[in-house]
């Protein structure tokens, strides 16, 4: 009786021992923060930048910012075996007001790698939900019916220096592309879901709470892969089909992982 | 003598008893704001201060600290007196004359749906934040009621209704400008409009004319009004980003607005945009209340936008004046500017004397 006693206490100590062990196997809580950095170039941008004609873009024209918000969804994590965790539906990052710059959940998650997803602006599935978002409502941040409805994905203003050296305004608004304002016709109707989804690569996950920093380089959207004219594409941009693809298209360069950092 | 005893220990506990009832009536009865179907349906809860729930007693007392002349100097004026409920809580004058015959500077600003104010600054210049600070501004505006605190407190608490009033509404016996103005807020806080045609249109409840329609298409068209990036759409039912821009109005400014807040020179001359519900009964407009008519006020954004500094990015074609818009657009953009007025709110007993 005294040897099985022994014996029971000697595998109870060899699990609990193999158990505390083992981390990796157990799924923890871990609080991961995502923080909204800006740049031109090589240079951090922040609102204390905005109202200044001092960023140039790759056509060479000398701008300003004066309003910089955009539309993330969709935020996740997924393992190297495909088990995909969602951070967060949504987020508005507004660069006028830093309390919009940084992104907080808290997750159950198991040690490892993971690839960090998201989704500039929405899907056409997330863009056109029957009830809409009220919070992106009651931020005036939606697109009318008559431009495709939903929402905004990005919403970039400022003025630059146009041929004529005149500062004008530009709208460098992003949305779902529709010719719908174009057509005569119905049957002529074309809408492109030009949201896009980031891979921002590689994250290792070993500690209760992860930081990671995401970069938006806004001097990419106006190069990579089309050299933007402000001199031509400047305002109305929105029911402009082919303006919308455009940006679609440079937006694929924007943003970028640019440092993760862990703490116990 | 045991009886006796007996006796004062009853008076005593009946006595805190009835202590005790006194104090239960003046619990005031906590209101949940009614809120329209379409602000449910398309935004986020309105703001209410955790240290100033409405309250029946609360709302009442606003109401009737809003029309009492009692909070001005001389007994002659009272928040009504620029805040009228037939013109949406404006008046009709360019600017409004205060208690010693002088006008102030800006057009009196309309009240309604001020809860939805979620950054919280009112005032045309974004000065005042919440609606509880702003509220004890105009009593000691020299070019508005011209009071002084002291004097307004002492006339409450010297008043026949109001300490009992007080009392009643947030349990207190000494009167102060903090409990005064936050009666005032609970009340303008209950000042919701959601019931003009258009609310009714996309309620189903009612259609449009077909001018009608095509306004509100000029008004949503970045071609044309683009004026729904800083008044919202359909589903943004305030019809203000209860934000601040320059939107053209001069060259150089004799008002800095919101730059004279902030000391930042990017923010001469902006204002805040205001609702464009109700604009029928709001005349003059723009914060000078330099347009006497809706007409004017859609010429200048169609062909009158002067160039400046500040001049907001979404301002088009400014060289021109702006998009240029055709005689046809101008009315029917008017003529969609007009289903927003909601004649119930202005007719509505509640908000009146």
């Amino acid at each position: 009786m005294k040897k099985i006693t022994v014996l029971i206490l000697a595998i109870s100590c060899l699990i609990i021992a193999s158990c505390s062990s083992n981390d990796d196997e157990f799924a923890k809580n871990t609080s991961i923060t995502i923080n909204f950095n800006h740049t031109w170039e090589d240079e951090e941008v922040t609102s204390e930048d905005f109202d200044e004609l001092k960023f140039e873009n790759e056509n060479g024209e000398t701008l300003s910012i004066e309003r910089l918000r955009y539309l993330i969804s969709n935020i996740y994590l997924e393992n190297e075996s495909g088990t995909v965790t969602e951070l967060t539906d949504y987020i508005l990052v507004n660069l006028g007001d830093e309390e919009n710059l940084t992104f907080s959940s808290e997750n159950l998650l198991l040690n490892g790698t993971y690839n960090l997803y998201f989704t500039f602006g929405f899907s056409d599935e997330e863009n056109y939900v029957e009830d809409g978002y009220t919070d992106l409502n009651t931020e005036s941040f939606g697109v009318p019916s008559t431009l495709g409805g939903g929402y905004h994905y990005m919403q970039f203003d400022g003025k630059f220096l146009d041929d004529t050296d005149t500062e004008t305004g530009f709208n460098y608004h992003a949305i779902r592309a529709t010719n719908v304002m174009s057509i005569t016709s119905d049957d002529d109707l074309i809408e492109t879901d030009t949201s896009f989804e980031v891979d921002l690569g590689e994250i290792y996950i070993e500690n209760n709470t992860v930081t990671i920093e995401v970069e938006m380089d806004i001097a990419e959207w106006f190069t990579d892969t089309n050299t933007w004219d402000l001199n031509t594409l400047h305002q109305m941009l929105m029911p402009n089909y082919d303006a919308q693809i455009m940006i679609n298209e440079n937006g694929a360069s924007v943003f970028s992982l640019v440092e993760e950092s862990e703490e116990d | 003598m045991k009886s006796y005893h007996y006796i004062f220990l009853l008076f005593l506990l009946v006595s805190c008893g009835s202590e005790e009832n006194n104090e239960e009536e003046y619990t005031p009865k906590y209101v949940d704001l009614e809120i329209p179907t379409l602000f449910q349906e398309k935004l986020i809860a309105p703001l209410i201060p955790a240290d100033n729930p409405l309250t029946e007693e609360g709302i009442s007392l606003g109401k009737k600290l809003f029309f009492d002349p009692i909070l001005s100097q001389d007994n002659s004026m009272s928040c009504s007196s620029c805040h009228h409920p037939e013109n949406s809580f404006t008046d009709t004058t360019k600017f409004s004359e205060g208690v010693d015959g002088n006008l102030g500077i800006r057009n009196s600003m309309p009240l309604f749906n001020l809860a939805w104010n979620f950054d919280e600054r009112f005032a045309w210049d974004g000065k005042e934040f919440g609606l509880e600070t702003q509220a004890l501004e105009p009593v000691t505006n020299a070019l508005e009621m011209h009071s002084d605190w002291t004097d307004v407190v002492n006339k409450l608490q010297e008043h026949a209704e109001y300490p009992t009033l007080f009392k009643q509404a947030f349990g207190i016996t000494t009167i102060n400008s903090t409990y005064v103005t936050k009666a005032i807020a609970q009340f303008e806080r209950t000042l919701i409009s959601a019931n003009s045609k258009f609310d009714q249109y996309l309620l189903g409840q009612t259609v449009l004319y077909e001018n009608e329609l095509n306004g509100l298409t000029v008004f949503l068209s970045e071609e044309k009004g683009d004026c729904f990036h800083c008044h919202g759409n359909e589903n943004e039912p305030l019809w203000t980003d209860n934000d601040f821009h320059n939107n053209g109005l001069d060259t150089n400014f004799t008002d800095l607005g919101l730059g004279s807040v902030t000391g930042d020179p990017n923010d001469n001359g902006k204002f805040k945009s205001p609702s464009l519900r109700n604009l029928v009964f709001t005349a003059p407009y723009m914060h000078d209340g330099r347009f006497e008519t809706l007409d004017e006020v859609i010429d200048h954004y169609s062909e009158g936008l002067q160039r400046s500094a500040t001049i907001d990015p979404l301002m088009k074609q400014i060289d021109q004046g702006g998009v240029n818009l055709s005689q046809t657009d101008k009315a029917d953009l008017k003529a969609f500017l007009l289903t927003l007025s909601d004649y119930e709110f202005i007719n509505n007993t509640n908000f009146q004397e």
